[in-house]
């Protein structure tokens, strides 16, 4: 794991929270949560002012953040992809979508882009049944997603204007 | 006391409202078997996660089967917990244990110590039903311990030591499901991590898991080359828990046989390191009183109170954990390493032998010793003073490995001049003793009058934390004692607020000293065991004819011919180290 050292300021964002949450370990939860939300990911050194402010070992801080899927170690993306792998989805094809992403991406699910535009992630469920498959690039809902769709998806993000298959959905 | 009114296996028992059924089993003398739960009684430990379900019995009214370790009493409960559905139940259970662990009993470093392998002898598991994949992940091998998850169970009691007893924090479960394991952070190495190698993992580890570094084959083949001449030196806590190993009753003092089998070894001179411990009495004690008297004339500068430094998963913890503490400690070396750097200069010049054909073998309790051994400020010329530190366990890998018949082997001595203790370097080897052992020499030597009795009943016991106050001819000296690294780390925050009023703080890493050290034999969680290898120490002390460090006739020749007096500029080279900050970077 490459070592990065944090920017004074990044440190401070990661002290607020803690301190917000009064620097108790029984919401270690609760700091990674929101210390992921601002952030974006939760890499080994982030977990260790986390450990620091909250008087919890870096293993047990560690111990959480790999018990929980939601909490990442991987830097997210530009623009983050889900694929939604609940029931609705999965039988309408998300897994074909999820492939054809992972073609043309040439990323596994958890990891991100070389140049950091894109991550790919599945999540379970974002309560829109009725387009499934869905997919969210951000916070953007594509709903009854075909692969076909993919390579037009990942082409308007990375020309920078997305836009025209989101208002299709 | 309220007390309810249950039944047991049809039998009807009165016990004490708000213990667990495995606890109201035991005091009417029903054994329910159990895995990951394990309780040391004086020292207020206990591991009950409630996850191997191997305790469950069956309770009249519940649908579901309980587990014992951790299901409170209920007036009235009817409890059975040999029935049928619980056998099947408990054997089902250890099958899917089972099914995810390695099938390599017959040359596992636990066998015959192994929990894990004595429950499914118990439980009779003749057949493993269940077919599934197996974990494999990669091995982890430090300077001391060494980690093979694939054989954990996930009890957490090393967890539980790490974490609450220790307060070192390095191993906690990670990950989940299929995939979990117990881990340092970010599944670093243990030598990358902050361990301190106490080695309390090792000693509650119930299966394979988590191991010493075996070191006897080193030994062996050092015994076997002709042109060594191989010593051995045995740590105080050693001869009264190797009998263990032999089937002989806790707290059976074996010190003359441990001599007798080391020389039927093959080790050409077998020494003690309670001489070694009378040594440190000497250093310690000397620099102890150095900086108490600067500090009675008004020197602002000298730093109290001094804390002891025989420990060297101690020394570790204090050197990631409180670095801004590190001229506090006394600046002397263990015994082991007193032993080695003397036994390497003054013993290898008396005897002619070159430094590169002695060998020093340390017969020792502890696992975090052969990390000590192996740092650098220890060796000269890349040749370490200590070469290899073996357990307690190890040595009695060694002795059946030769064939000797340990119990029929006669007493005999140790061999002079390292070889010649008192009764002050015997009780290092539990917690309360390097203290008692400076005291004895400090206030001869300060208030140069004989001690009017030699027992400090005031600093022994089994409390994590303990106090005292001693008498030194009108001074009240102030003694604080702290075993477990959890209970060290109290002591050391109040020294940090300055609220602390001790003028001497003893610490030993491991629960009981180093009599519960984590190279000793398994106690399997009987706390009785620990005490009666304490008892067995205060025995061997008693039974000495000199009882006092400064008293030992080889101690004051060593001074006489070679060092000096305590505190010399020779002693300080050989005697005395120093403590590095670790708080960033590696562990080395």
């Amino acid at each position: 794991m490459p070592k990065i050292k944090l920017a004074e300021n990044t440190i401070q964002i990661i002290k607020d929270v803690c301190a917000e949450f009064n620097n108790s370990e029984g919401e270690l939860i609760n700091v990674l949560h929101k210390v992921q939300h601002k952030l974006g990911y939760l890499p080994a050194e982030v977990q260790e002012v986390i450990a620091k402010e909250l008087n919890a070992s870096v293993a047990k801080v560690y111990g959480v953040v790999t018990f929980y899927s939601f909490f990442t170690m991987i830097p997210k993306g530009e623009f983050p992809i889900s694929i939604c792998m609940g029931t609705a989805c999965y039988v309408r094809g998300a897994e074909q979508v999820l492939s054809e992403f992972k073609r043309q991406l040439k990323v596994e699910v958890g990891e991100s882009t070389n140049d950091g535009k894109f991550s790919l992630n599945c999540l379970r469920c974002v309560g829109a049944c009725g387009l499934a498959p869905v997919v969210m690039v951000g916070e953007k809902v594509f709903g009854r997603v075909a692969p076909t769709q993919v390579k037009q998806i990942i082409a308007e993000y990375r020309e920078g204007c997305p836009s025209e298959v989101a208002k299709s959905a | 006391m309220d007390t309810i009114l249950l039944t047991i296996d049809n039998k009807p028992v009165v016990v004490k409202k708000g213990i667990t059924i495995l606890e109201a089993a035991s005091s009417t003398g029903v054994h329910i078997p159990t895995l990951c739960h394990m309780k040391l009684d004086d020292l207020n430990i206990e591991n009950r996660p409630g996850g191997c379900r191997i305790c469950v019995v069956e309770v009249e009214g519940r649908r579901n089967l309980a587990p014992a370790c951790c299901t409170e009493v209920a007036d009235g409960m009817v409890i059975n917990s040999h029935s049928i559905r619980v056998i099947n139940a408990r054997q089902t259970v250890l099958e899917l244990i089972l099914s995810d662990h390695p099938a390599d009993c017959l040359i596992c470093a636990k066998s015959g110590k192994c929990d894990l392998q004595d429950m499914a002898h118990h439980l009779g598991i003749r057949e493993i039903h269940y077919k599934g994949e197996q974990s494999t992940y990669r091995e982890d091998t430090s300077p001391a311990i060494i980690r093979d998850v694939d054989k954990c169970i996930m009890c957490r009691r090393c967890e539980m030591m790490c974490n609450e007893v220790q307060t070192v924090g390095v191993l906690s479960a990670i990950n989940r499901g299929f995939n979990a394991v117990v881990s340092p952070a970010f599944e670093m190495n243990l030598d990358h991590s902050v361990c301190t190698y106490c080695g309390q993992c090792v000693a509650v580890c119930p299966t394979g898991a988590l191991t010493e570094v075996d070191q006897t084959a080193h030994v062996v083949r050092a015994l076997s080359d002709s042109s060594k001449t191989v010593i051995v030196q045995t740590a105080p806590a050693v001869r009264a828990a190797l009998g263990e190993e032999f089937d002989m009753d806790p707290g059976t003092l074996v010190t003359g046989k441990l001599a007798a089998a080391l020389r039927r070894l093959g080790f050409d001179y077998v020494f003690d390191t309670d001489f070694a411990a009378d040594l440190t009495i000497m250093e310690e004690g000397t620099e102890m009183l150095n900086r108490l008297s600067r500090f009675l004339e008004g020197d602002k500068s000298v730093k109290l109170p001094i804390l002891t430094s025989c420990c060297p998963a101690w020394v570790k913890f204090f050197e990631h954990q409180f670095p801004q503490l590190k001229d506090i400690p006394s600046t002397a070396r263990s015994p082991q390493q007193m032993f080695g750097s003397i036994a390497k200069t003054y013993f290898a010049e008396k005897m002619g032998i070159k430094r590169e054909d002695l060998v020093v073998v340390s017969i020792m309790p502890c696992v975090a010793k052969k990390y000590e051994c192996g740092r650098d400020e220890f060796k000269v010329n890349d040749n370490p003073d200590v070469d290899y530190a073996i357990t307690t366990r190890e040595l009695a890998g060694l002795i059946k490995l030769a064939n000797i018949n340990f119990s029929r082997l006669p007493n005999e001595e140790f061999d002079l001049p390292l070889g010649e203790s008192t009764g002050a370097g015997v009780i290092f080897g539990t917690t309360g003793g390097v203290i008692e052992a400076a005291v004895r020499t400090a206030y001869e030597l300060y208030t140069k009058k004989p001690l009017p009795k030699l027992d400090f009943n005031e600093l022994r016991g089994m409390d994590g934390i303990r106090q005292a106050t001693i008498d030194f001819g009108g001074f009240p000296l102030k003694i604080g004692i702290a075993h477990g690294l959890g209970n060290a780390r109290k002591l050391l925050a109040k020294i940090e607020s300055g609220e602390s009023e001790f003028h001497a703080i003893e610490i030993m890493s491991c629960p009981g000293g180093c009599i519960g050290g984590g190279g000793q034999p398994y106690h399997h969680g009987n706390a009785e065991i620990l005490k009666k290898r304490q008892m067995a120490i205060y025995q061997e002390d008693s039974n000495k004819k000199i009882r006092k460090s400064h008293e030992n006739p080889y101690i004051i020749q060593l001074y006489e011919e070679f060092l000096g007096k305590p505190m010399s500029e020779k002693a300080h080279h050989l005697l005395h180290t120093q403590y590095f900050d670790r708080t960033s970077g590696s562990s080395h």
